[in-house]
């Protein structure tokens, strides 16, 4: 499988040399401090302790519906969250929890929406796709493949209506990439210079079809071309990688280029959803993403080979997280279901 | 404590699967994401995925065994410092309290889904009514205010003018809404008065701008989407309803959509069938939407103005021939309007004439013929689909007795079904024969001149249905 050899190259991918102005001095990999590394490390593993603690409590019925999983691209959104400032945007597709948990929001109440219950953060009327922040700048969650790329293409307009110097992170994956609104809206960012990084997330599988049975051009850094859009793949299972590229991007960005693409080449270990076999792609594949590429375990190595971080450090931080999903997943369990009065609130104003 | 292993449900559906294979056995070290066991459901084979580390204690369920229930305990984990003496106890206690709780599990739902709107004495009360949105008055318009002669063109470009003067947030986009000065001259002068930043010019791509406007009203903007007819809305449709009408109900409140959606719909004159059909029922028919379609100018002015600045998303539809016709308008400072009431434009003690939009066209002539012949009509202007006035239709039913509905649109599904079933759900004991409607024709727009005519309602129909329900025919 081609997608696999992700070249950790960073910035300096293929797809940098062809793009116009793409990061031509700029390194490929963030040089990280300890504090980066550990940081990294420790929001990493709440993703993939809380994904987990979601698959278990599917499994029990507490979850139900559609429940799609982010372990294995965790690198990606935390990478991106570290390069962030205040009153910069994040808008995602229905696989938002790894988002939601990397830009801050409470690990209780995404795991109350999730089981349907009113400490939800949409008090339980969004359900796993369906959740906000405007606090955080959060603006979902969608269900429909490649509604929020127009959709986040509209916070870089009001950024740009407002000046008030904000990037808009527009995340869709390589399913996405072939909908018809995402080039709409690639064309409208270019001809206004809006300042939007559409985020790509190639993990390889548009639900069971693979990128290379769905796409006619594979390098998806490049879908910007004909609207002058630049664009580059990066490593997304190397949480240094994702951050020297997002830095780049979001300086791009904000210096008024307008749009800039990351794909960011990364892996789902489980399934589309929770009721996905997954029969599409060999164990093999799967298993040598894991051991090779996991992007927990290599920030983890970096702690231990610089000896930043002891074994029973990084187990004390394991601990912590898993008491955090742990906790969430008790108060999803405990908190209760709406008011049947709320069946009729919110809907307009 | 050690850990049960439970039965996992690995489909919105499953209820129950056999456990084909055993991937660990007892004794076994087990990391988190290890995979330990294989269920076949009735769709596929899934692996079991550990979720937390330790020892495999004990196997409960073993291989092979067949239907068995989610949630059912088939194995023990035993975490560091756990020996297998702490079983017994774990499978036996914990096991036995779940069984219980999950087959009470079915019937709990019950009590937190009773609908909420209780019938109180004997009076029905449907629990699939519409919500109610409290709706204010019309305006005072003091008297001797100056009524300036003013086409709908100018009353919608006035409205947008006065309210972009008023909020800077507020902005206009559409295909040749700025340079062009509007596909049909809605939109002249606004460019010329604020600029390029706020009158823009989209290429045509109603799919990719509409959802750009809704990604900026969710972010504090309020855009005013111009449509150069509601046929090419059906382009963005998904934006509309999925992410503007949508937002603020999955948001839990935290956020939503105040966005306009505005243009001409319905028929123009011999345009074909592609661009000729009234959107109202479409629209109307969605929770979390306004749905305005006003006929004369002032309306269309007053109603305009309290779109841009109502915090939902309201789709505004408008009229092509309505455009350039005449009618008076207030001369006030802030002419505003509310959405969601109707107005009774003309009294009357026989029959109930409800319109909106277009319609009116057909329904105030054969009012004012029905005069001549003796027959008192009481005509009474919609203006908004959503929220649907009916109260003020129902006063009117209980005074007159008949009602017959007036549209462009076609007859499935739309508004008028809606207004007759409202009607005879809350007025059946007052009606005194059945409610009819006239509508366009249940044919695709037809283009030779003769067929288009056929194909629309008249005002003759609308005589014809008034003396069928007064039975003067």
């Amino acid at each position: 499988m081609a997608g696999t050899e992700t070249k950790s190259t960073g910035g300096r991918s293929r797809g940098a040399s062809k793009a116009r102005g793409a990061m031509k001095n700029t390194p490929a990999i963030a040089e990280f401090s300890k504090e980066e590394e550990l940081k990294a490390y420790r929001e990493m593993l709440l993703i993939r302790r809380f994904e987990e603690k979601a698959g278990q409590l599917y499994g029990m019925g507490v979850i139900g519906g559609f429940c799609h999983l982010y372990i294995g691209q965790e690198a990606v959104v935390v990478g991106m969250e570290m390069s962030k400032v205040q009153g910069d945007q994040m808008i995602t597709s229905y696989r938002d929890h790894g988002h939601m948990l990397a830009c801050g929001m409470d690990p209780n109440g995404v795991m109350a929406e999730l089981a349907g219950r009113q400490g939800g953060l949409s008090k339980g009327k969004g359900g796993s796709m369906h959740m906000f922040s405007k606090e955080k700048e959060f603006y979902g969650g969608h269900g429909i493949v490649g509604a929020q790329v127009p959709l986040g293409t509209g916070l870089a307009f009001t950024n740009k209506y407002k000046e008030n110097g904000n990037v808009a992170l527009t995340f869709f994956g390589d399913g996405a990439v072939n909908q018809g609104q995402v080039y709409e809206a690639f064309n409208m960012a270019k001809l206004w210079n809006l300042p939007v990084i559409y985020v790509i997330e190639n993990n390889k599988y548009g639900m069971g079809t693979s990128v290379e049975r769905a796409s006619s051009t594979t390098d998806l850094s490049q879908r910007g071309q004909s609207f002058g859009i630049p664009g580059v793949q990066v490593d997304g299972m190397d949480v240094r990688a994702v951050k020297a590229a997002t830095d780049y991007a979001m300086e791009w960005c904000r210096e008024g280029n307008g749009p800039y693409i990351l794909e960011m080449i990364t892996y789902r270990y489980r399934g589309h959803s929770m009721s996905d076999p997954a029969k599409y792609r060999s164990k093999d594949e799967v298993q040598k993403m894991k051991s090779e590429h996991d992007p927990i375990e290599q920030v983890r190595a970096r702690l231990l080979e610089k000896k930043w971080a002891s074994e029973d450090e990084l187990k004390a931080i394991d601990k912590e997280v898993r008491g955090i999903a742990s906790a969430a997943a008790d108060f999803a369990q405990s908190d209760s279901e709406p008011d049947a009065s709320e069946l009729y609130t919110d809907i307009i104003l | 404590m050690p850990i049960e292993i439970l039965m996992p449900a690995l489909s919105p559906t499953m209820e129950e699967g056999n456990l084909s294979k055993w991937v660990k056995k007892e004794g076994d070290t087990v990391s988190a994401g290890d995979v330990i066991a294989e269920i076949e459901t009735d769709k596929a084979t899934m692996e079991v995925e550990a979720v937390d580390e330790g020892v495999l204690g004990k196997i409960l369920i073993e291989e092979g065994a067949e239907g068995v229930k989610v949630n059912t305990p088939i194995a023990v984990l035993l975490e560091e410092g756990e020996d297998a003496s702490a079983i017994n106890t774990a499978a036996a206690a914990p096991a036995a309290e779940a069984a219980p709780a999950a087959e009470a599990a079915p019937a709990s739902p019950a009590v937190v889904t009773s609908p909420a709107p209780a019938a109180t004495g004997d009076e029905y009360v449907s629990p699939c009514a519409p919500i109610k949105v409290e709706v204010g008055q019309d305006p005072e318009i003091p008297a001797g205010t100056e009524m300036r002669s003013t086409t709908v063109r100018e009353a919608l470009r006035d409205a947008m003018a006065e309210e972009m003067r008023r909020n800077e947030n507020v902005f206009l986009m559409g295909e040749e809404v700025g340079e062009y000065q509007g596909a049909y001259k809605i939109s002249q002068g606004l460019l010329d008065e604020f600029g390029e930043k706020r009158v823009i010019d989209t290429p045509i791509t109603e799919h990719g701008f509409t959802g750009l406007a809704v990604g900026a009203a969710m972010s504090g903007l309020n855009p005013i989407v111009e449509f150069m007819t509601f046929n090419f809305a059906m382009q963005a449709i998904d934006q509309i309803i999925n992410s503007a009408a949508k937002t603020l109900y999955m948001s839990g409140g935290q956020m939503g959509a105040p966005i306009v959606f505005r243009g001409p719909n319905g028929a123009a004159a011999r345009v074909g069938a592609q661009h000729s059909q009234d959107y109202a029922a479409w629209y109307a028919s969605i929770p979390g939407m306004k749905v305005i379609q006003p006929y004369t100018a002032a309306d269309a002015k007053g109603l305009l103005k309290a779109a841009i600045r109502d915090p939902n998303p309201v789709v505004f539809l408008e009229n092509e021939i309505l455009y350039g016709q005449h009618f008076d308008v207030p001369v006030m400072d802030d002419y505003v309007l509310p959405i969601g009431r109707a107005k009774v434009v003309r009294e009357g003690t026989d029959v109930t004439l409800v319109s909106w939009g277009i319609g009116m066209t057909y329904a105030l002539p054969a009012a004012e013929e029905l005069a001549k012949q003796g027959v008192s009509a009481e005509v009474i202007d919609l203006r908004s689909i959503r929220p649907l006035d009916i109260d003020t239709i129902l006063a009117s039913v209980r005074k007159t007795g008949r009602l017959v509905t007036v549209e462009e649109a076609f007859p499935i599904a739309s508004v008028s079904s809606e207004i007759a079933f409202q009607t005879q759900e809350q007025a059946f004991d007052f009606l005194d024969a059945p409610v009819l409607r006239v509508t366009g024709k249940d044919v695709p727009m037809p283009y030779a001149a003769n067929l288009e005519k056929l194909a629309l309602p008249t005002a003759k129909e609308v005589i014809d249905a008034v003396k069928a329900v007064t039975y003067t025919a």
